[in-house]
């Protein structure tokens, strides 16, 4: 049965999506914002018959989720972007090795330990592989709230169907906050698909052995590696998301995506008394990034308005979307500080029209 | 109709249960609400402060430009706060702890003495639940039993309270309808 | 014993071994200490339940040569890998399998930690005083005064620290209840290695914690001395430095006999 509504905090709501998606073994080390995921973990995987570890750094914490993967557990682990960095080496080593798992990056400033208040800044590491090797995460981009829930779901679903490291991209704001969340009945683990590839024992098999180190001289790694470009491509194809609310006639349309977005959609709606017509663009997944629903909605729209919690990550992305078809304006916080619907609403004042007083046109 | 409110003060007077009462409260009635506590470095030094938001519509941003309204439980939160509320909100100040009042002259303001008004319903800690209901009151958020139902919901749990946080909610209550 | 018999003893293979050749150099400790971690398992009747994680360094590919499930771990992590394996399926049986540079340089968090939380793990050490994949880099088990591609005049004490005896200061964590060192370069002591090892898979059984059987392994090749001569040092410098013996047993096995 699925919960009644419940008034949660985004880091627990995350926490108990994650065991209601499955997930009884939870690996991670403290970090500030995210403490609060760990913590209610650390009570409730020990009611649902789950373990709970605190690893002696984010280094072994995703190598235990590595390991707890191969025999073929859900598992998870979270931190924030200090801690997601360590993380980075274990993440490409499960790209490798296509193990699935599922990775909480609550977002803070930085570079190096920054400060603890909401961030962005992590776009590049999280799109773009993170780590050494060509390989890419799918990263799924919440708005907070029921979003959570859905999305900590989809991120475990992901993981095992594309068998796959995925990330769940929040910000430190967006663990803090409290909503009205509802959560879907428990799944049975035993609908799940089987999975054939684990190791587990070699009872009644052959051996199997789970690695990354292909040294053959036939070309074995090369063909490794368009053996997961082409997995690449299928997610690409198949399991982009974005949300979009824009009028017909809107003028602009804004690029947002988590928190940054709840804030422009309401700065758009403190707009709507002057007469601006304005949309909202929404990318879910940050990788794949939507950019064939971005190009076509460029095509009717003439100007394009960037907002980033980071001096400008996500933006190049929307340049390779748009591209010429309209004018791109961008304006990035950096992390550290926690914008108001009203500093959002200068910049797309600005944006519309075109005075360069805030935010920056972009020369593509 | 969108409705955000402040709430701020020292640690230990009950400013982030003040904004859960609330939270619960909206809630229950079938309002979509957000609750955005401060956190991490700046609740050092022993200040606390979130913002609630309720709405009957579903709420964008959880972080509000311009607080509709400003429940102030010190004098340091007044002074912090005070530039940001919307022309026209409400200023709530527990006057037990500072008599002084906000410079602008565009907002209406509040002077509970929260203090006092619990010790006469027999509860020395319910100052925040005082605060509450006549938060709840003077802007019509909450009636009285959608307020006490907000009290529960955030308490649950902690029962033995409730008789106590519910005197407290209704002597704010009763002090916005009678001005004492 | 007819001469079938002997001659299947010690040119057969235990089936915890694959027939692949393996690409360890001539004398190297590391063939001898693969047979021995296979024959213990068929022994005990362990293959097929067992997990296996090779380190990264010369036994990176053990995958190829034991014959039993195994999953490749990052540089030092194998520890790491493990618990996530062993707290998923308690029931199995799970091997580690590390040098020193991967145990105790870059893998120390996750070495100690594992320990200090009593893993039921069984953990095979093969120390060889050096980074024998990537070429005889110091390792931190180099003896004092031993040559390494970055010590070339020899471990310093007041330049690299002082040999790292990894084994002792796991024995002071609670969570490890069995610490024996042994070595390879001896028919005795490759009998007493067998033995520990069978004790170590035994602690896993009886889910008493940690152990671990660190065994002093010759490198000819980077060493660079011929077999025979790496033989020897083991015995007469290395054990110096790393006593044999047991360390620490709070097993009660020997107790209870
Ligand atoms: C993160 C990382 N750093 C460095 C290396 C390179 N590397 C591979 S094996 C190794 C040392 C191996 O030494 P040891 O653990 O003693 O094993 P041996 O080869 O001696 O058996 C190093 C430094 C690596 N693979 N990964
Ligand atoms: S380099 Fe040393 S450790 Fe590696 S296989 Fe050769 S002898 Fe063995
Ligand atoms: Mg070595």
């Amino acid at each position: 049965m699925p919960s009644e509504k419940m008034l949660m905090i985004g880091s627990h709501v995350v926490a108990e999506a994650a065991v209601r998606a499955g997930c009884r073994y939870y690996f991670g080390y403290p970090i500030t914002p995210q403490n609060e995921l760990p913590e209610y973990l650390s009570a409730r995987l020990l009611e649902v018959g789950g373990t709970f570890i605190q690893g002696e750094s984010e280094v072994s914490s995703i190598n235990m989720v590595l390991g707890a993967s191969a025999v073929g557990a859900r598992t998870m682990t979270s931190s924030s972007s200090p801690g997601v960095s360590l993380k980075q080496e274990g993440i490409s080593y499960m790209a490798g090795m296509e193990l699935p798992g599922v990775i909480i990056n609550m977002m803070r400033g930085g570079p190096g330990l920054g400060n603890i208040a909401p961030s962005a800044a992590d776009y590049f590491q999280a799109t773009r592989g993170g780590a050494h090797g060509d390989y890419r995460t799918p990263v799924l981009a919440p708005a907070g709230g029921q979003e959570l829930v859905d999305l900590t779901f989809v991120a475990f679903d992901l993981a095992d169907k594309y068998r796959t490291p995925v990330m769940l991209l929040g910000d430190g704001l967006m663990g803090q906050v409290m909503e009205p969340v509802i959560f879907p009945d428990f799944i049975d683990l035993k609908d799940l698909p089987e999975k054939d590839w684990i190791v587990d024992g070699c009872e009644g098999r052959e051996p199997r052995a789970l690695f990354s180190m292909f040294l053959g001289q036939q070309g074995e790694l090369y063909q490794h590696n368009l053996h997961l470009q082409e997995k690449y491509d299928k997610i690409t194809a198949e399991e982009m998301r974005w949300e979009t609310n824009c009028p017909d006639d809107a003028e602009m349309v804004v690029v947002a995506y988590g928190t940054a977005a709840r804030i422009a959609e309401s700065a758009i709606e403190e707009l709507e008394a002057e007469d601006l017509r304005l949309g909202l663009f929404r990318p879910i997944t940050l990788w794949p990034f939507p950019k064939p629903a971005l190009r076509e909605l460029s095509k009717k729209v003439p100007k394009v308005a960037v907002f980033e919690f980071s001096l400008g990550q996500m933006v190049e992305d929307v340049i390779f979307s748009v591209g010429e078809r309209a004018e791109i304006y961008f304006h990035g916080l950096p992390g550290g500080i926690i914008p108001t619907p009203a500093d959002v609403a200068d910049f797309l004042r600005s944006a519309a029209k075109g005075d360069g007083k805030v935010g920056r046109r972009i020369d593509v | 109709m969108i409705t955000r409110t402040t709430f701020a003060g020292f640690g230990g007077q009950g400013v982030l249960l003040m904004g859960y009462v609330l939270c619960h409260g909206g809630m229950h009635k079938g309002l979509d609400v957000t609750y955005f506590p401060s956190y991490g470095a700046e609740m050092r030094g022993g200040t606390a402060n979130c913002t609630v938001t309720l709405s009957d519509k579903k709420i964008a941003s959880p972080v509000a430009s311009k607080p509709d309204a400003l429940v102030a439980m010190n004098y340091p939160s007044l002074e912090k706060f005070e530039p940001t509320v919307a022309e026209n909100g409400t200023v709530f100040l527990n006057s037990s702890l500072f008599t002084e009042t906000p410079s602008r002259d565009d907002i209406e303001v509040l002077q509970v003495p929260t203090a006092e008004l619990a010790r006469e319903v027999g509860s020395d800690r319910g100052a925040n639940m005082v605060m509450i209901g006549a938060v709840c009151a003077k802007t019509g958020l909450l009636t009285v039993e959608e307020t006490i139902k907000g009290m529960e919901g955030a308490l649950k749990g902690k029962e033995k309270f409730f008789p106590q946080n519910q005197k407290a909610i209704e002597r704010g209550f009763a002090f916005v309808a009678d001005g004492k | 014993m007819s001469t079938e018999v002997a001659f299947e003893q010690i040119f057969g293979r235990p089936e915890s071994l694959k027939t692949n050749p393996t690409h360890y150099c001539p004398g190297c400790g590391h063939s001898v200490a693969h047979r021995l971690v296979a024959e213990c398992l068929d022994e005990m009747g362990l293959r097929e339940k067992t997990i296996g994680v090779p380190p990264v360094g010369c036994a990176v590919l053990a995958y190829n040569y034991f014959n039993f499930d195994m999953v490749e771990a990052p540089h030092g992590r194998a520890l790491a890998v493990a618990t996530g394996i062993k707290r998923v399926h308690p029931d199995k049986f799970v091997l580690s399998y590390q040098g020193d540079g991967d145990l105790a340089a870059i893998g120390t968090a996750e070495t100690i930690h594992s320990g200090n939380r009593g893993e039921r793990i069984s953990t095979i050490f093969i120390n060889n005083a050096i980074y024998g994949m990537t070429g005889g880099q110091m390792a931190p088990t180099t003896l004092l005064g031993q040559t390494a591609t970055t010590a070339q005049a020899g471990r310093d004490a007041r330049l690299h620290g002082s040999p790292i005896d990894i084994s002792r200061m796991l024995a002071v964590c609670d969570g490890v209840v069995y610490v024996e060192r042994c070595s390879l370069t001896s028919i005795k002591q490759i009998r007493r290695a067998k033995k520990a090892i069978k004790k170590s898979y035994q602690c896993q059984l009886d889910d008493l914690g940690f152990s671990i059987v660190e065994l002093l392994s010759p490198c000819p090749t980077n060493w660079k001395v011929s077999p025979k001569a790496a033989w020897a040092w083991v015995n007469d410098e290395m054990t110096k430095t790393y006593p044999l013996g047991v360390i620490k047993d709070t097993t009660g096995y020997e107790d209870k006999k």
